[in-house]
């Protein structure tokens, strides 16, 4: 779905005669493998080069070096910019700043209006996108009066009725609270599960990569570390060496086991963690 | 307090003129607007204020909604009035100093506060019953022939209908800009004119760059979304012309005629 080879991003910038001032690299060398329909978490500091790294997915920024295939399409290649975007779809962080219209359902139109899809077919993939999300009935409101979380989910909506094979969702919930925060990231596994869409979900919140199949972990521009979410969680003490914050239940199962107590790592929920302190409180009581 | 604005002044309600095509509107109100400023004759007055009367049925608004648009215009149409008694040329029926009251000036300042009058209560219609957006649609359709000669059309329709989308949110932000410069000490109230425009600096900078920072987000989640302007797009509304909308292009043109052949017959008493 997504082939990425040693890709590299440089900002330069430059003074007012031209010459080049500073090179940041925001890519370095980056090497990524997206089968097509899994969920993959992408996590990083800020400035790890993540937001970045989905922008090059969608053709919004040119790699410096590299090849990126996505979908099979080259998109360095000015023919392909279009395709590419209508195959890889993304939600931005900002939910006011990303819807265009003032009635929910001509902005989910939208992005079916540019591709050039006829009229009855845009009414029904606005119906089902917005069925899809959970958004049918605010279909006639305007964006103004929803909340964060809904808001993120129209945004969604339009991506969906494109009908992307992968949705890169970046940010989606930093400026959201908890409660917009669960329905977006329950909105993207439920579209990854009924139709099969590539979810990459880039974020900084560790709780929200925990059902993820892979997760991808990025600092200064490069794949730090890579692995399903137990694997990754089980190595609290690199994870805060890139300054992530290990969900809490993860750093109390590893100072458990630290003290001594038989716990496995990597534990990823709360109730993994009362199941294993249970069994070695049984396996003490029968001694 | 600056939530409650709301833009445009779209009076939701079921009427044929709601359900027009926004071009038959703006054509209506254009063909109104030229009769009211060339009708002569009392059966030609009749014939406008019938056919206002008419449309204003129709609509389904209450009167007292135009009304409100009338009120704005007052101190103008005072003025009007004011100038037109005293300034008009003709025999003095009455003399006060160098104001001259003349039978010819009371007529235009009658004459003119019923233009006016007309003109807000009958483009006040158009924009009562018809939404925003439906009046950026209907205007690029409108004047798409125009593109032909270079005008950016679908460009300037999509930055209308942008702008629209925006003003409320910036509203907002205005607020809490102002909220949160006045809780670090600032303030907008007191004061001559000059401190109270030099006040207003603080809130506008920021707001300016926000506004640009979100031009710039949304440039970029247009683009994601595969916007490459207005060629090879298709409308989820598209506009299209039914049989109301041919009736009610056959019904401006018979009233126009009409007050076009009071004009030349039926002159009287103007």
């Amino acid at each position: 779905m997504i082939k990425a080879k040693q890709l590299v991003h440089e900002y330069i910038r430059r003074d007012e005669e031209g010459n080049v001032e500073s090179v940041t690299t925001a890519l370095d060398h980056v090497d990524l493998n997206v089968k097509p329909g899994e969920f993959i978490a992408i996590l990083g500091h800020n400035g790890s080069g993540k937001s970045t790294l989905a922008k090059h997915i969608n053709a919004l920024l040119v790699a410096s070096e590299g090849t990126l295939l996505v979908n099979g399409m080259d998109v360095s290649r000015e023919e392909n910019i279009l395709p590419v975007r209508q195959s890889a779809g993304m939600v931005f962080q900002n939910p006011d700043n990303q819807i265009i219209a003032s009635v929910v359902e001509e902005d989910v139109g939208f992005g079916p209006e540019n591709t050039g899809v006829p009229t009855e077919e845009i009414w029904r993939r606005v119906e089902e996108s917005l069925a899809a999300v959970g958004m049918l009935k605010y279909r006639h409101h305007s964006p103004n009066k929803l909340s964060g979380g809904q808001k993120q989910r129209v945004a969604i909506a339009g991506v969906v009725a494109m009908q992307p094979r992968c949705i890169v969702l970046d940010e989606p919930t930093a400026m959201l609270d908890p409660n917009g925060r669960r329905e977006v990231i329950r909105t993207a596994h439920e579209l990854n599960r009924a139709s099969g869409v590539t979810i990459l979900l880039i974020t900084h919140y560790m709780e929200e990569v925990v059902d993820a199949d892979r997760v991808l972990v990025m600092d200064q521009g490069k794949v730090v570390m890579q692995g399903t979410p137990r694997e990754i969680f089980s190595q609290v003490g690199k994870l805060k060496e890139y300054r992530l914050d290990v969900p809490q239940v993860t750093i109390l199962a590893d100072l458990l086991r630290q003290s001594g107590l038989d716990i496995p790592r990597g534990v990823l929920r709360r109730e993994e963690l009362v199941e294993a302190v249970l069994r070695v409180a049984q396996v003490e009581d029968m001694q | 307090m600056l939530r409650d604005i709301t833009l445009g002044q779209y009076y939701p309600a079921d009427s044929v003129i709601h359900k027009l095509d926004p071009r038959v509107k703006l054509f209506s109100t254009m063909i109104y607007i030229i009769s009211l400023f060339c009708f002569r004759g009392v059966a030609a007055l009749l014939i406008v204020t019938a056919f206002l009367a008419g449309v204003i049925r129709v609509s389904n608004v209450p009167f007292r909604y135009m009304v409100k648009g009338l009120r704005a215009i007052l101190v103008l149409m005072l003025i009007t009035a004011v100038f037109n008694l005293f300034l008009t040329p003709g025999e003095p029926l009455f003399t006060f100093g160098v104001f001259r009251l003349t039978a010819e000036g009371i007529r235009n300042a009658g004459l003119m506060l019923v233009r006016l009058t007309y003109l807000i209560l009958g483009t006040s219609i158009m924009t009562l019953t018809t939404t925003p957006n439906q009046l950026t649609d209907g205007l690029e359709k409108a004047l798409m022939p125009f593109s032909k000669i270079g005008i950016p059309v679908h460009a300037i329709a999509m930055m209308m209908s942008i702008a629209l989308r925006f003003i409320p949110i910036l509203i907002e932000e205005t607020d809490k800009i102002m909220k949160a410069q006045m809780a670090r000490g600032a303030d907008f109230e007191s004061g001559n004119l000059l401190r109270k425009v030099k006040s207003m600096i603080p809130l506008l900078v920021p707001l300016f760059v926000s506004a640009f920072r979100r031009a710039d987000d949304l440039a970029m989640a247009m683009e994601a979304r595969c916007y490459n302007g207005g060629a090879g797009r298709t409308k989820m509304k598209p506009l299209r012309y039914g049989k109301r909308d041919a009736l009610a292009y056959v019904t401006v043109i018979v009233y126009l005629a009409l007050i076009l052949l009071c004009r030349r017959y039926l002159r009287w008493p103007m």
